[in-house]
């Protein structure tokens, strides 16, 4: 048997490397681009300079404008759609099913209900942030206790959960908009509930960027046991799989992530559903070639995104609308491409 | 010679024991009561009996997915409780009935999930790993599959590939829920085929049947689950006579020598009489 060559080899090799260069493409041009104009190549040197001694071709604002605006404004972008695409495709393992979004257990809209009372209440960022944070994690806290009430444990059942706790979260969200000032409070909820990179500033980036990046380690280091599950309960029980202890942690896992990225950018709809769909189509369904490759995709992605939303019009264009714009088509051709049954 | 071999009996460990096994559901009548026997290496045992006579959920009972009411369970002599689910793992294999995996894996994917037992937490599985799935496909003479989609393949062949995914997790015990089950008749032969085989390399096997020629044709310990939690076991010749058969299945059965075979058959009367 000397089949095993093909394996490793090649393939996931020249994957991995494509989808890498990919995304330093992307992140370099994109911190060229924008109204203030930097040449490619001195953006890549300001860029090199950081980690290597480079001889200064650039001007003081260039160094500015890339170092201090789009830098952290970029590694916003990396780290979420990272984060989503990631939380999306564990969520989908978890939940053996591949229609499944990160915020399928109310972590978004729980979100949403935290910044909006904050928001209501006159608080600062860093406040809006915290309870958007704290309150999506509530949503899934409630969601994921509520199957244990009727002695019912089972996935659908947690499902359902979730919809009930979204359901009541969105409720919860009208009436904050109700009741919120239509000059100066509304648009500030309606503006962060569909998710800029606007405001990213380079201290979250070391704070909750890297709360989120150690959380993608781990469960890039535990996701071929994701596998396992998909053969059912009783099966992984059967390959030694401690069931419940793996999905609640790779559930708590991905919804710390999740919340994470919407402290940064608000709530950004269909990355978490999308990317890895792209990522399934490309890489297949097992999850040691799925959960680094959407990873990856959804950096590039985001990345790109956040450059149109940036550049195409004179004022910002909320990310959620591009890439519901860009997403639901592409979905729509990613069940195309698939034509198996979901 | 029979003396020898009923001491070497007594000084050998199991490789699977089980005692006084109880089990019932929440609010149930008792479904297993008092379920005892011994198998030794290359052992097979065929269980048979009614639908909901329990004989899944002994099953589950052997390989820890439910935990027994009462009595034990002992793999080697260790107590199944007692062990790691890893550790039970390592030693038990489980083969449950046919059903698709959530998600479509490709054969060689697929038959390396048998390797978890053997891995840590945070590892995957490495190039030994994918070389022991294909080793075990290409001792079932079905290497061939490999790159396929576990989708895509025929009953006969899904069953085989389950069956490799349990040989890659190496464990001197397996349990098979019927693994005939949704087979055309050749392939429900191959299968008893390749269980015959397992016990030739040492393997313990205890599989359920809907067939009683099964048994016969496996030639082991044959066990009966008789819907009440009463259970018995005994060789082909002790445990399976024609009122036995008409007990569990409630239909007139006759039990014939076949000359031309050399073996036994099952066969059923007319439909009219």
């Amino acid at each position: 048997m000397r089949t095993e060559t093909r394996l490793f080899s090649g393939r996931d090799a020249v994957l991995y490397s494509a989808l890498i260069s990919a995304v330093i493409v992307l992140f370099v041009a994109s911190l060229a681009v924008g109204r203030f104009h930097v040449p490619l190549k001195e953006a890549a040197r300001i860029l090199a300079s950081r980690i290597v001694p480079l001889e200064r071709t650039w001007t003081p604002q260039m160094e500015n404008v890339v170092i201090r605006v789009r830098l952290p404004r970029l590694l916003g972008a990396l780290i979420v759609g990272g984060a989503l695409s990631l939380s999306g495709a564990a969520y989908q393992g978890v939940f053996r099913n591949p229609l499944v979004s990160p915020d399928l257990l109310g972590v978004s809209s729980g979100a949403c209900v935290g910044a909006s009372a904050a928001i209501l209440m006159h608080w600062g960022a860093f406040a809006i942030q915290a309870s958007a944070f704290v309150m999506g994690l509530v949503s899934v806290a409630v969601a994921s206790s509520i199957p244990g009430f009727f002695r019912n444990n089972t996935t659908p059942m947690l499902v359902l959960s979730g919809v009930i706790v979204s359901g009541f979260m969105t409720s919860l969200q009208g009436l904050l908009k109700y009741f919120a000032d239509p000059l100066d409070e509304l648009p500030s909820i309606v503006y962060w509930a569909m998710g800029s990179l606007g405001s990213v500033r380079a201290g979250e980036i070391k704070t909750v960027g890297f709360v989120i990046a150690a959380i993608m380690v781990a469960v890039v280091m535990i996701r071929w046991r994701i596998n396992l599950l998909a053969l059912g309960d009783s099966e992984a029980k059967s390959l030694g799989v401690n069931v419940k202890r793996l999905r609640s942690a790779i559930v708590l896992c991905a919804t710390l992530m999740t919340a994470g990225a919407v402290c940064i950018s608000g709530t950004i709809g269909w990355i978490g559903l999308v990317i890895p769909h792209l990522g399934r189509i490309i890489a297949g369904h097992d999850n040691k070639r799925l959960i680094p490759v959407s990873i990856l995709l959804g950096a590039a992605f985001t990345v790109a995104v956040d450059t149109c939303a940036r550049n195409l019009t004179s004022s910002e264009i909320p990310l959620s609308i591009l890439t519901g714009i860009i997403g639901t088509p592409m979905f729509v051709w990613l069940l195309f491409a698939q034509k198996t049954a979901i | 010679m029979t003396a020898g071999a009923a001491v070497r009996t007594e000084t050998k460990i199991p490789a699977l024991e089980a005692d006084g096994v109880s089990f019932s559901y929440t609010n149930g009548h008792p479904l297993l009561e008092g379920v005892s026997f011994s198998l030794f290496a290359g052992d097979i045992l065929t269980l048979l009996g009614p639908n909901g006579s329990g004989k899944s959920t002994l099953l589950d009972c052997l390989c820890g997915i439910l935990s027994v009411r009462a009595g034990r369970v002992s793999v080697n002599g260790a107590d199944g409780s007692s062990l790691s689910a890893a550790e039970l793992a390592r030693r038990v294999g489980y083969v449950p009935q046919t059903d698709m995996p959530a998600f479509d894996f490709p054969v060689r994917d697929y038959v390396v999930m048998g390797r978890a037992p053997h891995l840590g937490l945070f590892e995957t599985p490495g190039r030994r790993e994918y070389e022991i799935a294909d080793e075990t496909l290409g001792s079932l003479g079905i290497s061939h599959l490999a790159d396929k989609l576990y989708s895509r393949i025929s009953g006969g062949e899904r069953q085989q590939v389950r069956i490799a995914r349990v040989l890659a997790q190496a464990p001197g015990v397996i349990l098979m829920d019927e693994p005939t089950n949704h087979l055309d008749y050749g392939n429900q032969i191959k299968i008893l085929k390749l269980v015959a085989g397992l016990s030739e390399r040492g393997i313990t096997v205890v599989l359920t049947t809907h067939m009683p020629e099964h048994p016969i044709l496996l030639d082991g310990m044959v066990g009966i689950l008789d819907g009440r939690g009463g259970f018995s076991m005994g060789s082909v010749a002790e445990a399976i006579s024609e009122r036995a058969l008409r007990d569990i299945y409630r239909v007139d059965l006759r039990l014939v020598y076949i000359e031309e075979l050399g073996r036994l058959a099952c066969v059923t009367g007319k439909l009219k009489v």
